[in-house]
């Protein structure tokens, strides 16, 4: 059975300064969220962290499991997120979702989290300096920065049946997801532009690596929740999104796949057995699809017949429908309205794809980029390698209100808005309500002083007498606002929390 | 081969089902006209481009990501 989709979002951002030779990015980092959180800073708790476990069920003696860097930043939100500085980046890691609108709402949060932080630093500088934040995932030299998502799986899943239906899907699901990019990086295939921005680096299949050697099925099992019942599935492949219904497709419709293949419906589908959809040579095929915006790039199946990416992903759409009429989507998508609102969103993008792309400006990020650099080439009669296209694409995702370009494309009411910009300013301070997050997010706003340290699954009080109370959260969906309000409302005092907690 | 089983959209009444998707939905703007439009759009992005493309582009190095 399908298990209602947790999901959540993490970006490291790109960060320079201004005015600064050679500059120091974990200290701009450190800077740069220090000057957010000053006035309150709850640490995070790492006991429960194990980012070298393998899903495989071994940890790997030859990886590298990621690096946890303790010294460093790091800050728990009263909306419930973790913001920290991750190798040598900003990271802002949004808090459990329990659908995908509002996963773009937090994600616009932590946009809006980062300028505020920019101002905040900026205070504290040099007039002449500045630290500028880039939501992207590569600086054009070949090296690279994440946005995972996160979706919690059934446990009971074989691991290998994720793989085999999620490499078809990540292969193909970036002709709707990907922010764009001048140029190929890596070693790849030299290109003008290409549709993903992360593409590039995705050199093996499967694996643990997140730094070198990029899979494009990530195997770190560390749920974060019970791990008897759970996964999270750590989705690295995915860009850094500008545009709401670019954000809100790539999560909506991976949570359905996902459903789909925990109600082993891509092998079944109802009584009929599923087309097999697997592709030859998968990280060859995710470079190719990325590399040709004209959508015809004919990717080999593994019955040796050829077909495009958006294909494929009809064939996803369809099957999809079918599920959606006899499973419904209130597991993959929170509620029926949201799950047809992907759905029909998928089906339309899927055909303007085909008719006039175009059309996607202020839709899909990778279109929108590559409109604005025609639009450029044509005018000023630009080459391809001119630093001034580059400067575009970077500019882009330049987070600045008054130097994003992404925010020239709103302000002219060319994109589409999902969320309400108030809903947005609200989701800065106030955690979801439909996951734990609510109850992470209520323990600070309410006693910010007793909490000693969070993570994802626990919380740690000072309640004024000895020891230190820790509370786990080992499921993702309780400590909901349905769920611990009335206990909020009846407490005054951390100490009468834990009571009744344990009462 | 696809491209018959790939015709298969939404079913009307899917579509009815749908009132949310009637806000998302791009209004039915033809590809030329977004173009055009773009082109205004330019002169205001003029304005806050990087004064030196080639230098900020130099600059932007970014080490130590995942």
């Amino acid at each position: 059975m399908a298990l209602p989709k947790v999901l959540s979002m993490e970006t490291e951002f790109g960060i320079s300064v201004r005015g600064v030779s050679d500059p120091n990015p974990v200290v701009a980092s450190s800077q740069l969220i220090n000057a957010y959180v000053e006035h309150r800073r709850v640490g995070w708790d790492f006991d429960d962290e194990s980012p070298g476990r393998d899903a495989r069920g071994h940890l790997r003696a030859d990886s590298m499991p990621p690096e946890i860097e303790s010294h460093l930043v790091n800050a728990v939100l009263t909306n419930g997120a973790r913001y920290y500085v991750d190798h040598a980046h900003p990271e802002y890691s949004a808090p459990e979702c329990s659908n995908p609108l509002e996963v773009v709402l937090y994600d616009k949060a932590g946009e809006e989290i980062l300028v505020r932080s920019m101002a905040a630093a900026k205070r504290s500088m040099h007039p002449d300096q500045e630290i500028l934040i880039h939501k992207n995932n590569s600086d054009g030299k070949g090296n690279s920065y994440g946005t995972h998502e996160n979706f919690l799986v059934d446990r009971a899943v074989p691991f290998s049946t994720l793989v085999r239906h999620l490499l078809p899907w990540f292969v193909t699901r970036q002709v709707f997801a990907g922010a764009g990019k001048v140029g190929s990086e890596n070693g790849a295939d030299a290109c003008d532009f290409q549709i993903s921005q992360r593409a590039d680096f995705f050199e093996e299949e499967v694996g643990l690596e997140t730094t070198l050697k990029r899979p494009i099925v990530n195997t770190r099992d560390e749920p974060h929740a019970d791990a008897q019942k759970y996964r999270r599935l750590h989705v690295i492949v995915g860009d850094a999104n500008m545009c709401e219904v670019t954000t809100f497709l790539k999560v909506g419709t991976t949570a359905i796949v996902l459903c789909m293949i925990e109600d082993d419906f891509l092998t079944r589908s109802g009584r009929a057995a599923a087309p097999d959809l697997s592709l030859r040579n998968p990280v060859r095929q995710i470079h190719d699809v990325s590399h040709d915006p004209t959508l015809q790039h004919l990717v080999e199946r593994h019955d040796g017949t050829k077909c495009t990416a958006l294909d494929i992903q009809w064939e996803f759409f369809r099957l999809a429908g079918k599920y959606a009429d006899e499973h419904g989507l209130i597991e993959a998508c929170g509620t029926e309205a949201i799950g047809r609102q992907v759905m029909s969103l998928w089906g339309q993008t899927l055909e303007t794809l085909e008719s006039d792309p175009m059309k996607l400006v202020g839709q899909l990020d990778w279109v929108t980029k590559l409109s604005l650099l025609d639009a450029y080439r044509e005018r000023d009669n630009l080459s391809w390698a001119d630093p001034k296209l580059a400067l575009i694409d970077l500019q882009y995702h330049d987070l600045r209100p008054e130097r994003s370009l992404f925010a020239k494309v709103v302000r002219s009411g060319k994109a589409v808005r999902l969320v309400d910009q108030a809903d947005v300013i609200t989701a800065v301070t106030e955690p979801p309500e439909t996951t734990r997050a609510y109850f992470r997010g209520q323990c600070l706003i309410r006693w910010p002083e007793a909490v000693v340290a969070a993570n994802w699954d626990s919380l740690i009080l000072d309640v004024g007498s000895d020891p230190l109370q820790r509370i786990p959260m080992m499921e993702p969906l309780r400590g909901t606002r349905a769920h611990v309000g009335p206990l909020f409302e009846g407490c005054r005092t951390p100490a009468e929390l834990i009571a009744r907690l344990t009462g | 081969m696809a491209a018959q089983e790939r015709k298969a959209k939404p079913t009307s009444k899917r579509d009815d089902d749908v009132t949310e998707s009637a806000e998302v939905a791009a209004p039915p703007k033809q590809g030329e006209k977004i173009k055009e439009e773009l082109d205004d759009l330019l002169d205001e992005i003029d304005s806050v481009l990087e004064e030196n493309a080639e230098e900020f582009v130099r600059n932007y190095i970014q080490k130590g990501g995942q």
